[in-house]
């Protein structure tokens, strides 16, 4: 037991390690605050086609040897979303089977690109880690921790400051614009917000593992409370918890950072469920 | 000049028309009643009226400086996804959200308006529990309690009383008719319940294979009456 503390007690000298826990706290409740409007809203097939288009841009990123890739991939992730809910609302070519083109097409280009324009000589390792996270989140420069924390606050300042809006959007987006709610500006917001939510998570696990961060707190809270507000709360509180906790075991069992996170969130999540049945 | 005005409008879906030359204006305090058999296309007007779904031909035009966000509306169905979190009150209260622009969090008046629009509907006991766990007829008066959140001006009724027993049918015909005599709110009702309907309308509007618009009056005498009696009878 001493031992693990030691350990945990050596890693947090080095300031990467406790940037590392900052931001990464701070990514896992800005994320599991669009989780329920994800989940609920069909929005979470934006979210997933998304997060390969983030993979892309990452590739694209690491073979122009961008020492801060994360402003190259947000810029590339935003626009795609604002064109992704274009296509989506237009009738013509369902907006899923878009979403799945643009998704895969990311996905499968971003990797040929890796390979003909190999960066490193461990390709797979740089692969594995845009996808899985890996240790990317410890590998932050200066200026993409800055970046990460002024854009997690940004993103909880505007859930908070619009979040009647997005709440009666969410709810029922016909009923908002027949009484004239500006809900395809709502829209637009949600799907730029939830870019910014990828770029940033993608940093601490991943571009495959990003929906299960986002939507897992809010799939726990919403087994055991019933309101809005209440899970938004609980999944927040959730997903901090859990994010913590996976870093933490992460450093000392030396496991990937973004699948510890997702496997203790796979735990809250199954504790709420038994909670939510038991409560009835 | 008109709140509404209809003119040879023609409505419908993907190019394929359902209702087709369709005039009629709707003055402010006017308390319109549109009726027709099912599939005729009551639900898919009001949809146009409130520019869910653009008119084939023709248009429906807003007068007399009627903004959207003066407009309730009672949608025949709410396709809300079965595991939605949310309680009464909060559904209540966005029915406020029209009239906030960019206003982030609900005044004093928002809130008191929605718990009296949550007594109106008889729902005070119910104001905490889950929405998704109410029964249709519940579902029914809290979404007509946003209705009444979000109403200025005009206020729109997709067949308002489906799904409630006779004593809250009987308040609810009341209600609107007081909010259309004392607050001087334009109606537009869709109703299958041609008796209680007329008794408080003062305009008709028979969507179908005739056509008709007029006053209640007109109306009662008119052929457009006679086909749909023959229906409701047979
Ligand atoms: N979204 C849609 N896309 C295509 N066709 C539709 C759509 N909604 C309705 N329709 C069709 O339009 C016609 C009119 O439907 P509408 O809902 O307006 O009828 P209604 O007069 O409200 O009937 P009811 O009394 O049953 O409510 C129907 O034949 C229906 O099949
Ligand atoms: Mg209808």
């Amino acid at each position: 037991m001493n031992g693990i503390f030691d350990k945990l007690a050596a890693s947090l000298e080095f300031p990467f390690v406790r940037y590392a826990l900052i931001v990464g706290t701070l990514i896992a409740l800005c994320s599991s605050l669009f989780g329920v409007t994800l989940v609920l809203k069909r929005f979470s097939f934006i979210g997933d086609g998304l997060s390969h288009v983030a993979f892309g841009a990452m590739a694209i990123a690491m073979i122009l040897r961008l020492t801060n890739e994360m402003p190259l991939v947000l810029v590339l992730t935003i626009i795609s979303a604002v064109l992704l809910l274009r296509t989506g609302q237009n009738t013509k070519i369902r907006g899923d089977a878009a979403v799945a083109m643009v998704s895969v097409g990311a996905l499968a280009l971003g990797y040929l690109l890796m390979n003909l324009f190999p960066t490193s000589s461990n390709l797979s390792g740089d692969v594995c880690s845009t996808l899985f996270g890996a240790f990317s989140i410890l590998t932050l420069s200066q200026t993409e921790v800055w970046l990460s924390v002024a854009l997690s606050l940004l993103v909880v300042g505007l859930f908070v400051f619009f979040y009647n809006k997005i709440f009666a959007v969410t709810f029922d987006e016909n009923f908002s614009r027949a009484t004239g709610v500006n809900a395809p500006g709502y829209n637009l917001l949600i799907a730029v917000i939830v870019a910014v939510i990828i770029v940033l998570a993608m940093n601490l696990v991943g571009s495959l593992l990003i929906s299960a961060l986002i939507i897992f707190p809010a799939l726990s809270a919403m087994r055991v409370y019933k309101s809005f507000l209440s899970v938004t709360i609980c999944a927040a509180v959730v997903s901090v918890i859990c994010a913590v906790l996976g870093m933490l075991i992460a450093i000392v069992a030396d496991t990937p950072v973004g699948s510890t996170i997702v496997a203790v969130n796979i735990a809250a999540f199954l504790s709420f469920a038994l909670a939510g049945k038991l409560k009835g | 000049m008109s709140l509404l005005i209809c003119e040879n409008a023609s409505l419908g879906y993907e190019g394929r028309p359902i209702v087709q030359n369709l005039s009629f204006t709707v003055e402010e305090g006017d308390y319109l009643c549109v009726v027709g058999e099912n599939g005729s296309g009551k639900s898919t007007l009001m949809k146009t009226i409130l520019g869910l779904t653009p008119p084939l031909k023709g248009s429906i035009k807003t007068g007399d400086g009627l903004k959207a966000n003066e407009i309730g509306y009672l949608p025949q169905q709410t396709p809300v996804q079965r595991d939605f979190p949310a309680t009464v009150r909060e559904i209540v209260r966005s029915g406020c959200q029209n009239r906030m622009g960019l206003k982030p969090f609900y005044s004093k008046e928002d809130k008191a308006r929605a718990e009296e629009n949550i007594r109106r509907m008889g729902l005070e006991e119910l104001a905490g529990r889950c929405y998704r766990e109410l029964s249709g007829g519940q579902q029914q008066r809290v979404l007509l309690a946003r209705a009444l959140c979000a109403t200025g001006r005009l206020l729109l009724l997709d067949e308002p009383v489906a799904g409630l027993d006779p004593k809250v049918t009987a308040e609810l015909y009341q209600l609107i008719a007081d909010l259309n005599r004392k607050d001087g709110i334009t109606i537009i009702m869709i109703s299958h319940d041609l008796n209680a309907a007329l008794a408080y309308a003062s305009k008709v509007l028979h969507v179908g294979h005739h056509l008709f618009f007029g006053s209640k009056e007109a109306y009662l005498d008119s052929e457009a009456l006679s086909g749909l009696n023959r229906e409701v009878t047979a």
